[in-house]
């Protein structure tokens, strides 16, 4: 279509704007730079994400590690010789993509740090552009499937967030771990900590996270448009709806709950603070 | 009472300049007020598209300050206006005069799209039967008043003029209101991937924010209809049960 636009200052970061319109890009930009470079540091550690029954979000689940928390095994033979060993490098590319995929945070980081648009109605970097409509952005399409996976892990991180509140009678850091995952044999007992509760906290933001997710909320009734034959999609359909409108909140507090839940474990057990114990 | 300064885009066919005005801004002015006493005052060529007056027709749809706005519902009380008030075009439609685009874009673009398609009458009478939860979904849309600032502000036709390509969040919430009808049976979905790039859109979410009806045309138009063309396209699960439900049936 041939475009005759009035001749207005065009290019990266042209606008009429007034407002600090790159002030919300530049922050997203910082925030979410900040998590990559703390996760990814965090998950090639392999020591400190665990004190008692506490265990790192970030860890979890431990399939295969030298915690008492693991499911199964040490490190696996299979593991790549060239690859440093961390049982978080095992999990942590499912929670990461299901973010990377996420409707929200694709618009955000869109915007942060690609510039596409830097901001509404701000002059572009690029010409060209073909969105999610080609290779390779047309990948993002799979969004629901790291949506099952988040689903899964919720309930390794639910197991996680109980099993905060029951504090073994021995110190495990004492505990020589055996194959199984030992703590159906260990004595505990009741109790709360700062740690409990903020295992609990992260786990209930990431569940308000994933359950507010907009493929979730297409796949319990959105495809439908006789949601009023089906009473069960109709009120998963409101309920996802109701939560999907904060979505947006719902994803940056559950990062930030997912870094402090796992720097957190990581201070106590480096020794670096107590867990304070109310009961 | 204030004298303020007024820049406004003057020019024909995409060539052109801004030019000042001054004229004074009165308690409960909205700015297309100001623009129609700069008409009266001092520039009677000055050409603007307006209708209502009262934010229901679309038709006074441009730039405050950078913003795409209508001018009839911009209160000049809400602006810095110490600091004088900028006034463009729609920058992503063919520019015509002054503050005037051709927006017959989004008239072609429409026309392409698959009309209302209903299933058969429910009653013997011709008439049918819905559930008020199933009209829900698609009432919110009726509510736009095609002011096309949505499609102004997206970077797609904006910055990269994909117009051939992509019909824009206008047209995206007109085909959600089509598709999520309870009674209509028609199917838009390969239209919408192949001919109406809703791929292009990368949900920067620009068109809900400048949307004077409020309408969440991202998340509740356009992002449900890229899911659709997921479970149609992209996912081979869906299509695997898509395929044994036939086959059942």
């Amino acid at each position: 279509m041939a475009q005759a636009k009035p001749g207005l200052a065009r290019g990266f970061g042209k606008t009429s704007r007034r407002d600090a319109w790159w002030v919300q890009s530049a922050a997203t930009a910082v925030v979410l730079t900040l998590f990559i470079v703390y996760a990814t540091w965090a998950a090639f550690q392999n020591a400190n994400y665990w004190h008692d029954n506490y265990l790192s979000p970030f860890y979890s689940p431990e399939i295969f590690g030298q915690s008492p928390h693991r499911w199964f095994g040490p490190k696996p033979g299979w593991w790549p010789a060239v690859l440093p060993f961390s049982p978080a490098l095992i999990i942590l590319p499912f929670p990461a993509l299901f973010r990377f995929t996420c409707y929200y945070y694709r618009g955000a980081y869109y915007k942060a740090m690609w510039a596409d648009p830097p901001a509404c109605a701000v002059g572009e970097p690029r010409n060209a552009y073909t969105g999610e409509h080609g290779w390779p952005l047309i990948v993002q399409n799979v969004h629901r499937y790291f949506l099952y996976a988040a689903l899964f892990f919720l309930l390794f991180l639910w197991h996680d967030a109980w099993k905060a509140f029951w504090f073994p009678i021995q110190q495990m850091s004492n505990y020589n771990p055996r194959g199984q995952n030992p703590f159906p044999d260990v004595p505990v007992k009741f109790g709360v900590g700062l740690g409990s509760l903020v295992l609990l906290l992260n786990t209930s933001l990431l569940t308000f996270y994933t359950l507010s997710c907009h493929s979730l909320r297409h796949l319990v009734g959105g495809r439908r448009d006789d949601l009023s034959k089906s009473p069960r999609s109709l009120l998963c359909y409101t309920c996802v709806s109701g939560l999907n409108k904060n979505h947006m909140r719902f994803a940056w507090f559950s990062l930030f709950g997912v870094m402090l839940a796992d720097l957190y474990v990581r201070l106590v057990a480096s020794g670096v603070i107590k867990d304070i114990r109310f009961f | 009472m204030a004298k303020v300064n007024f820049k406004i885009w003057r020019g024909e066919k995409g060539d052109g300049g801004y030019k000042e005005y001054t004229t004074e801004v009165t308690e409960g002015m909205v700015v297309l007020d100001a623009v129609h006493q700069i008409q009266a005052e001092t520039a009677p060529d000055l050409a603007v598209r307006w209708n209502c007056k009262a934010g229901k027709c679309g038709s006074c749809s441009a730039e405050i300050n950078g913003k795409p706005r209508l001018m009839c519902m911009t209160r000049c009380s809400d602006l810095p206006l110490h600091e004088g008030v900028t006034i463009e075009p729609m920058q992503a439609f063919p520019h015509l005069r002054d503050l005037v685009t051709d927006v017959s874009f989004n008239y072609r673009a429409k026309k392409q799209i698959k009309p209302f398609k209903p299933r058969k009458p429910d009653a013997p009478d011709g008439t049918w039967r819905m559930s008020q939860v199933d009209v829900e979904k698609a009432q919110e849309f009726r509510k736009c008043i095609e002011c096309y600032l949505c499609q102004n502000v997206c970077h797609v036709l904006r910055e990269h003029a994909k117009h051939d390509e992509f019909i824009g969040p206008r047209l995206f919430v007109y085909s959600a209101a089509l598709e999520m009808h309870p009674l209509d049976t028609e199917d838009r979905l390969k239209d919408l991937k192949d001919r109406d790039g809703i791929g292009y859109c990368n949900i920067t979410k620009c068109c809900t924010t400048v949307c004077p009806e409020h309408i969440t045309i991202t998340d509740n138009a356009i992002i449900p209809l890229k899911e659709r063309v997921v479970d149609a396209f992209y996912d081979p699960l869906a299509k695997l049960f898509r395929g044994l439900g036939k086959k059942k049936s």
